[in-house]
Order: structure tokens, then sequence, then C-alpha cells
């Protein structure tokens, strides 16, 4: 594929759990199109988290290749992959993982840390992001005063303040009504159409993977089809 | 946000918990601060610079009296204005042994020491009268005492040659101290005539527990104490000479090792406060690992999250032990005011370098071991709470 943002080679992976050797991945191969919005399904255990986690270099693979805008980043070291992720990939996560001892504004604030950028104009991008949210009036909230739905913004937030090139997204409606999840759905759908994100999301739930442009299904740690897009 | 900001929120996330450690590194500081101080009055050598008084006493111990047979002989040392004799009487009143009563001869107590201070026509009634005491004046105070009063004291020491140990005194003087500092220690003392003593005691008249020597030239002070020392070397009577201060020291030494035990008092309550620091900062991290892994996967390195639980205990070791070593600074120029310049427990520029190092130490001993659990986390293992 000429523009793949994401091209996935033989990718396995295994995990030492106590004396067993667990391969939750077997030679996977997957081109993710650059501005493509990505359906991860299948069933537990059958290796979407993890293939999400090499996706975003949370992890690293025990064979094949990840190259992401043409970076292979399976060859990065520990920091050099920090660094990488810190400029090109935004996260959002089901328990939303925000720090509670920080407003919404200062979570959204944090990747900005490892910039160069200014205090104020590091207060003004988080400004921005919060409002491409609808959370600018919940700025000075902590997250324990805010709903389900708004913390999963203020993450959402958080994951494009540095205006990453992907965005990684695992079962982002997991612990939200049906109500919240569409929102936040169309959220991200908007973040794709109009802002031109990249988005791969893990997720269980069809009616999720209905807002994906496609559907990628993992079974045992292969993949089984692609669906079309929507 | 900045990255101190980060550092302080984090540090207080559990707040009631946060505040009570440091209540206990300052309290932990405060002690330390005191007695490091207490440590170096105890642990100095021998200064005599500035010094217009020695105190020569026996070199086995001040308890041991040396004989009266001196005086005139160290009245005749170069450098030497004047000596004044003293002699501890153990003196008892109302059961109070917290009396300090020296028999002395009052001319050369009024000479020696010019810091007391009476109208003249009471040091004349001290010199002229067999039974006269003066007395300090917050201890005549305190006890009601009046120029005139006849004084009852016993000696827990010197019985009289008729066998009874109570004594009588006339009051004929109440001294001042020439400033605050010195008025203050007008609360413990008085004198009585050194005459009436050597007469009328059963035994010790003879003898004096220290000599005070006022000296002509401040400068000569190590000179003299040398000379003192050399002349009665190998003799008998062998003596040690040096400043009040040093004597005061040495007075408090005779209770024990001072420096060893204030060495041990500290020694628990850093490895009290090693135990206190090190559980809070272990206990806050093991609460945080979801919280480090996601600092991780937003680009922020092992080493940066390695820093952040670093800069967290120095944070909570140094507000902590700073705040603890300016309290102390504060009590220590109280004590020492209290106390007077014999006991100068100064938090000084000493006390706080070594602060400073303990803050250091205190912090990478408390804070390396969860700061690498930190640094090591995985990332996926700890967003999957494994």
């Amino acid at each position: 594929m000429a523009d793949s943002l994401v091209q996935i080679r033989q990718l396995t992976k295994h995990y030492v759990r106590g004396k067993q050797s667990v391969e939750v991945l077997h030679g996977i191969d997957l081109d993710i199109p650059r501005g493509d919005f990505v359906a991860l399904m299948g069933p537990s255990g059958s290796g979407k988290t993890t293939l999400l986690n090499l996706i975003g270099g949370l992890d690293t693979p025990t064979a094949g290749s990840v190259s992401v805008d043409g970076k292979r980043i399976d060859q990065y070291g520990g920091a050099e992959l920090a660094r990488w992720r810190a400029e090109h990939v935004g996260f959002v996560f089901q328990f939303y993982n925000l720090l509670p001892v920080l407003s919404a504004q200062k979570n959204v604030e944090l990747p900005l840390l490892l910039s160069k950028m200014g205090s104020a104009e590091r207060a003004r991008r988080a400004q921005v992001a919060l409002t491409l949210v609808g959370l600018a009036d919940r700025a000075g909230h902590k997250p324990s005063e805010l709903s389900g739905g708004q913390e999963q913004r203020v993450a959402i937030a958080r994951a494009l303040v540095t205006d990453p090139t992907l965005l990684v997204c695992d079962e982002p409606t997991g612990d939200l009504d049906r109500k919240t999840a569409d929102e936040i759905l169309g959220l991200l759908q908007v973040l794709n159409r109009e802002h031109g994100k990249t988005i791969i999301m893990v997720t269980h739930d069809p009616k999720a993977a209905e807002y994906a442009s496609r559907t990628v299904h993992l079974d045992k740690g292969q993949l089984v089809d692609a669906a079309p897009a929507h | 946000m900045t990255k101190t900001g980060f550092i302080l929120a984090n540090l207080f996330h559990k707040k009631t918990r946060t505040w009570l450690t440091l209540l206990s590194v300052v309290m932990a500081f405060v002690l330390f601060g005191l007695l490091q101080s207490l440590n170096l009055v105890f642990s100095a050598s021998p200064d005599f610079i500035g010094a217009t008084r020695l105190v020569t006493q026996s070199r086995v111990s001040f308890t041991q009296s040396l004989p009266m047979r001196m005086v005139p002989e160290m009245d005749a040392i170069p450098g030497v204005q004047r000596v004044m004799y003293q002699q501890w009487f153990g003196a008892v009143y109302r059961e109070n042994p917290q009396i300090f009563a020296f028999a002395v001869d009052p001319e050369r107590l009024h000479e020696v020491y010019p810091e007391w201070v009476m109208p003249e026509e009471h040091w004349n009634a001290f010199r002229g009268t067999r039974t006269g005491m003066i007395a300090g004046r917050l201890l005549a105070d305190q006890y009601g005492w009046k120029v005139g009063d006849k004084i009852p004291l016993q000696s827990n020491i010197f019985p009289q040659k008729n066998g009874s140990k109570d004594w009588t005194f006339d009051l004929v003087g109440i001294y001042d101290g020439k400033d605050a500092q010195w008025q203050q220690q007008t609360a413990g003392g008085m004198y009585i005539n050194h005459a009436y003593f050597a007469e009328a005691t059963q035994f010790g008249g003879g003898n004096a527990g220290i000599f005070v020597l006022r000296l002509e030239d401040p400068d000569m002070a190590e000179s003299v104490a040398m000379t003192v020392d050399k002349r009665y070397e190998n003799s008998a009577d062998e003596t040690k000479t040096q400043t009040e201060k040093d004597f005061q020291v040495g007075f408090l030494k005779q209770l024990g090792d001072i420096g060893l035990i204030v060495r041990w008092i500290l020694f628990a309550v850093f490895f009290t406060l090693l135990l206190v620091v090190g559980n809070t900062m272990a206990q806050s991290v093991r609460e945080r690992v979801p919280q480090f892994a996601v600092l991780k996967t937003l680009g922020f390195s092992d080493n940066s999250v390695l820093g952040f639980v670093l800069a967290e205990t120095v944070a909570l070791c140094a507000i902590g032990g700073l705040l603890g070593l300016s309290l102390a600074t504060l009590l220590g120029a109280g004590i020492s005011k209290a106390a007077g310049p014999m006991m100068p427990v100064a938090v000084d520029g000493r006390v706080w370098l070594s602060g400073v190092i303990a803050i250091v130490v205190l912090s990478l001993v408390v804070g390396l071991l969860p700061a690498l659990r930190a640094r090591r986390l995985k990332i996926v293992d700890a967003l999957a709470g494994r």
C-alpha cells in the first residue's frame, strides 16, 4: 500500500508467564493507511491489545517489524521509543487513566512538559484541546469532579494536545453507557474525518466498530479477515 | 503547570500522610540541629582566644581539691593579674540542693569577677563579716531573702568542728549581673566567706576546689595555662588549666560521654526517620503504579520517572529538614541566651552543613529503592495491573 502509515510484517509476540512461554501473536501482516480509522475486534485473548501496544510503541515484538511513518520502531531502544511516543502517538484507555491530583487542564498539559514549550503556550494548547472535546468550561475540575464521559473527553484532549500522527485507543467506550459511548465515538469520528487523525481502536463492541472505516478481526493471534469500510 | 508543581502535587496526593511524615522529618531535624550543636560544643578543641579568665583544677578531677599554698604561687606567674579560689560548699536550703554555693575570698571575688555588681558597702560588709554571705538577686528573690537575714544552710559535704552540718550565715549583700545574661546566672548562686569556712569546717579548710585566674592580657591565655600546668607537673597536685567555657563543658562531661550519648540518640532518630519516610515513599509508589505507567506511555522516559520519585523524596526531606534546622536555630539561640556564654548551643554553619548532608543522604537512601521500582515498571504489565 503506497501511503501506509503503519506497516506490520510477520509480527510475532511471545510472553513468558512463570515458566510458560505464551505466543500471543503469530506472524501478522497488516497495513494501515494514513487517515484510516481501524477497529480491531476479536474475542478476549485474541491479541488485540498486544497488537495495539506494539503499534503504539508500548511493547517490543519478539520477531517481525513495525514501521510507523517509515520508521522501524521495533528497532528503537527504551528512551528512543519513549521520545517517539511523546511526539507521534496519542493514547486513550478504557479507564481514562487521568492523574487524580491534577485538574483537567493540567492533565492535558502533562505530555507538553516533555516539549520545550513555555508554560503560557502549554496552557493555551491545553485550552484549545479541551475546547475541541467540548470541555473548556471544566478545565479547572479534578477527574473526581467529572463524569466518566467527561473524563474520557479529557483523556482524548490529552492524547490530541501534542498533535500526534496516530491515535491509539484501547476500549475507549468500554466503561461508558451507550449514549456517552456514542458521543465519544462521534468525537473520534470527527477527529478522523475532519482533522485527518489516523485512529486504531480496540473494541469488543460491534456498534463501536461501526464508527470505524474498517474492522480488522483477530483470533488466536492471527488476522481473520478485514471487513469493508462503512 | 511546571515540573516542580507536578512533583509537589504528587507529593501531597495523600495530604494527611504527607503532613504527618513531614512533621516527623521536622522534629527529627530539630533534634538533629540541637544535638549536633551540643556535640560540637563537647568535641571542640580547647580554645583560648579571647579568654580573660582561666580555671585551674586538679588534673584528676575538679572534685579533688588543691592546696591553698598554690594561691601566691599562681599570683606570681607572669600574665596573671589576680587569682581567686573557691570551694564547693554543697549547700542545701529547704531541701533544695541546686544552690551553687562557694566559699571564696571576698576581695579576690570582687577583683576577678567584676561582672557581679553590688553597692560598695555590701562588698565591705562581706569582707568584714566572718559569717557573711552574699546571694544572687534571683536566688534572693526566690526565697524572699533580704540583707540582714540569717540564712540557715546545710552542707552535704562539710560538717562543722562540732559535727553538725547545719551552718548559719548573715546575708550582707545581694549582687546583680552586669547585664541580662549575667543577671540570669544570679538565679542559683551565692558566696560565703572562705576564712570562716576554713576556720569552722572539720576538714578541707586548707584547700580549694578550683582557682580562677584573671589575666592581664587575653593573648596570654594559652601561655599562662601552659606555665601553670608545667609548674605543677609531676607534683602531688598536678593541674589542668583551661578556659571557663572548657571547664563548664568538662563539668558536664562528668555526667558521661555526652558526645557518644548524643551520637546514639541521633542514630536512633535517623533510623526511625528512615523507616517512616522510606515506608511513606514505598507506599506512595506502590499506590501509583498505574500512574507511572501512564507517564511512561505519554513519553516520559524511565529515568524521568526515577527522577520524579527521587525529587518527591528530596522535596519531602528538604522541606522538613530545612524547617527543622530553622526551628533548631531559633531554639538554640534561645537556649544559648538562657544558658549564657558557658554553653553556646549555637546551630551554626557547621551544623547546617551537616544537616544539609543528612538531608541529601536521607533522601537518597529512602528514595532510591522506590524510585528504582518506578523506573523498572513495564508499561503493559503496570497498565494490566500485573
